[in-house]
């Protein structure tokens, strides 16, 4: 069958080209035009090249950065999905105490960042804060102001706190759309618990499970106002991930070029890993 | 392999019941012989899933006894009853091989590997899954799938019986008729007892040697197919069983003579009692024909279809419908219907007058 050709249906994309360019191309474009120049102010500008990229990679602080990064959201990924899954087979399937658990369980995602960092801040402080005063009462000798393995520790279990949640809520909506049938087909071969799960609800939970690993991979890769109200970056650099860094780096030195590569790399980073994670996923299921 | 019987079973969803209504299923006495076929027919709703959990011990019941062979299983789990089951869509493991989906029920009963083998080959080889033994199960088609479920029920050589539970809703309807023969091949080539789940007459009526019909949670009527059409010992066997449903006329009876508008007529059963809210006549539209004399009606439309006529007509109190051969001449305008008198029964607050 032949498709009929008209021009004039270009027309109807623009709309949607014109609010993209705003809202990504054109932002994302300065960006661009800053990681490949020089500037002074007064808008003058000289061309710099790759000057700026082969910098950044070549940098030890930027590596620095990279590496806590991923270690964190290594960590943290580690920490919540199988944390997340474990609360959701235990949560409730019926009666009151869906809801009542539901909203317990969303309570710290509607909590805003910075509110989160200021929580945890005054929360873990080793003189007033409840966390960080019990712990030295308990003879643990705390303090994440000072201390890096103390700071990461509370960024962690912050982050812990904030997002679990996410998981459990996908893996729980995961869970509660698996055909009774299954359990009780499950049931008549004599599966065990554990088999049920591998077999029957692991597979089952796979998409749900491959939007929260990517949407909490994103998140953390990009976490900025929490760690930046409870930390600050510090002690020392210790926790200054790469949103951290780069702001200080922008922001606080003013290396617009540098910075604006940083950005770049950082975004090729997460574009890449988001990519490569999605088509493998994604490649089983065609198999399948 | 086993006999099952059913022993006062009912059972509520509720806590606590205060009418019928509140019941799934309620005084349910049932018997049925090892290796026998036998189909539950109903309406959605009746509770001939409920009735099937109950056997394969998904739901424990309110009330009554579930025995095997006579002995009483009511507080085993399913792997203790070594039931197998299909269920309504197929269930199968996504992530194994059908080797593996087939072999999983024995794996779990620790059966050595060699054993596991044959036997999955052996099933296999009878459900035609033998080319595909090695690809991934979620890859197959609904009836493809539909049969690994079956075949789960089967590797297991010592299961007491197999239920279905409507097992082929999701398949095409050229598959249905092929899987509905290859379910009663199996019935006679392995014999052992199985019970199939329906609301569709057709599968429940070629599959099963005795079909048990629902409704609003009780037993109805349990008979041979035959047995169903024939004598249908409750209203609703009439209606459900048969295309068109049969004809319930209300009636009046004065000591043993039943009235219908008007007319005396005669039915099979000799009238001893009449003591009830509701008395009707029923009539298949089979055993209905035209006649000089009789019930006056209506002649209102007929419909042809190819190999016979269903013709619609009104009489006083309720229309009436009427099989005819094609070739017959049907009158029109006012005519008189005669009941064949073998196959004319009355009926006392919708069950059969004896």
């Amino acid at each position: 069958m032949n498709k009929t050709v008209n021009q004039k249906a270009w027309f109807f994309v623009i709309p949607v080209f014109v609010l993209v360019a705003f809202n990504a191309i054109i932002p994302l474009m300065t960006v661009v035009n800053y990681a490949f120049q020089e500037t002074f102010g007064n808008n003058v500008f000289m061309w710099e090249g790759t000057r700026w990229f082969k910098q950044i990679m070549l940098s030890e602080r930027f590596h620095a950065s990279l590496g806590r990064q991923f270690l964190f959201t290594f960590i943290i990924l580690f920490i919540q999905i199988p944390l997340g899954i474990a609360i959701a087979l235990t949560m409730p399937k019926e009666g009151v105490g869906v809801p009542v658990c539901l909203v317990l369980m969303s309570m710290p995602l509607l909590i805003p960042w910075n509110v989160v960092g200021a929580m945890w801040n005054i929360f873990a402080l080793p003189d007033i804060g409840f966390l960080g005063h019990s712990l030295n009462a308990l003879g643990f000798d705390y303090n994440f102001t000072q201390q890096i393995g103390d700071a990461w520790f509370t960024t962690i279990l912050m982050d812990v706190w904030h997002w679990t949640s996410l998981v459990v809520l996908l893996s729980y909506a995961g869970l509660r759309s698996i055909q009774p049938a299954y359990y009780q087909a499950a049931e008549i071969d004599g599966a065990s618990r554990w088999a049920i799960f591998t077999k029957i609800e692991l597979p089952k939970m796979k998409k749900v499970l491959t939007i929260a690993i990517l949407l909490r991979f994103m998140d953390s890769f990009m976490i900025y106002t929490e760690p930046f109200v409870l930390t600050g970056g510090g002690p020392g650099n210790a926790t200054a991930f790469l949103s951290i860094d780069l702001v200080k780096m922008a922001l606080g030195q003013f290396d617009l070029g540098p910075a604006a590569a940083m950005s770049l790399i950082y975004f090729f980073i997460v574009l890449l890993v988001c990519w490569v994670f999605y088509t493998l996923m994604m490649r089983n299921e065609e198999k399948s | 392999m086993a006999k099952v019987t059913l022993k006062g079973l009912s059972h509520s969803y509720l806590k606590t019941q205060s009418s019928d209504a509140d019941w799934a299923i309620r005084g349910v006495d049932i018997d049925w012989n090892d290796g026998g076929a036998y189909a539950l027919l109903g309406p959605s709703g009746c509770g001939k899933t409920t009735l099937l959990n109950i056997i394969s011990g998904l739901i424990t019941p309110t009330k009554g006894d579930i025995l095997f062979d006579d002995k009483v299983i009511s507080g085993l789990n399913p792997v203790e009853r070594n039931i197998a089951q299909i269920f309504q869509f197929p269930v199968i493991y996504d992530t194994m091989t059908v080797y593996d989906n087939l072999a999983f029920p024995l794996r779990n009963r620790k059966i050595p590997e060699e054993e596991i083998k044959v036997k999955v080959h052996e099933i296999a080889e009878m459900l035609e899954l033998s080319s595909t033994l090695n690809n991934r199960a979620s890859g197959l088609t609904a009836d493809g799938k539909q049969k690994i479920s079956l075949g789960r029920g089967l590797v297991r050589s010592d299961v007491n019986a197999i239920m279905f539970d409507e097992p082929l809703t999701v398949i095409d309807p050229h598959l249905k008729w092929i899987l509905r023969s290859k379910l009663k091949e199996l019935h006679q080539k392995i014999n052992r007892t199985m019970i199939y789940v329906t609301h569709d007459q057709t599968e429940a009526l070629t599959f099963a040697d005795q079909v048990v019909v629902m409704h609003e949670g009780q037993i109805v009527q349990t008979g041979t197919p035959v047995d169903l059409f024939e004598k249908p010992k409750h209203t609703f066997v009439g209606y459900f069983i048969g295309s068109p449903g049969m004809n319930v006329l209300p009636c009046q009876i004065k000591g043993n003579e039943v009235i219908v508008n008007g007319k005396k007529i005669e039915t099979h059963q000799q009238i001893k009692k009449s003591n009830f809210h509701k008395t009707e006549v029923g009539v298949r539209p089979e055993f209905i024909s035209f006649s000089n004399e009789g019930i006056p009606v209506k002649v209102l439309s007929v419909s042809n279809t190819g190999r016979h006529k269903i013709v619609d007509t009104e009489s006083e109190t309720g229309k009436i419908k009427i099989i005819a051969k094609s070739n017959e001449d049907i009158p029109s305008g006012s005519a008189f219907l005669k009941f064949k008198k073998e196959y004319t029964y009355t009926y006392g607050d919708s069950w059969i007058i004896e």
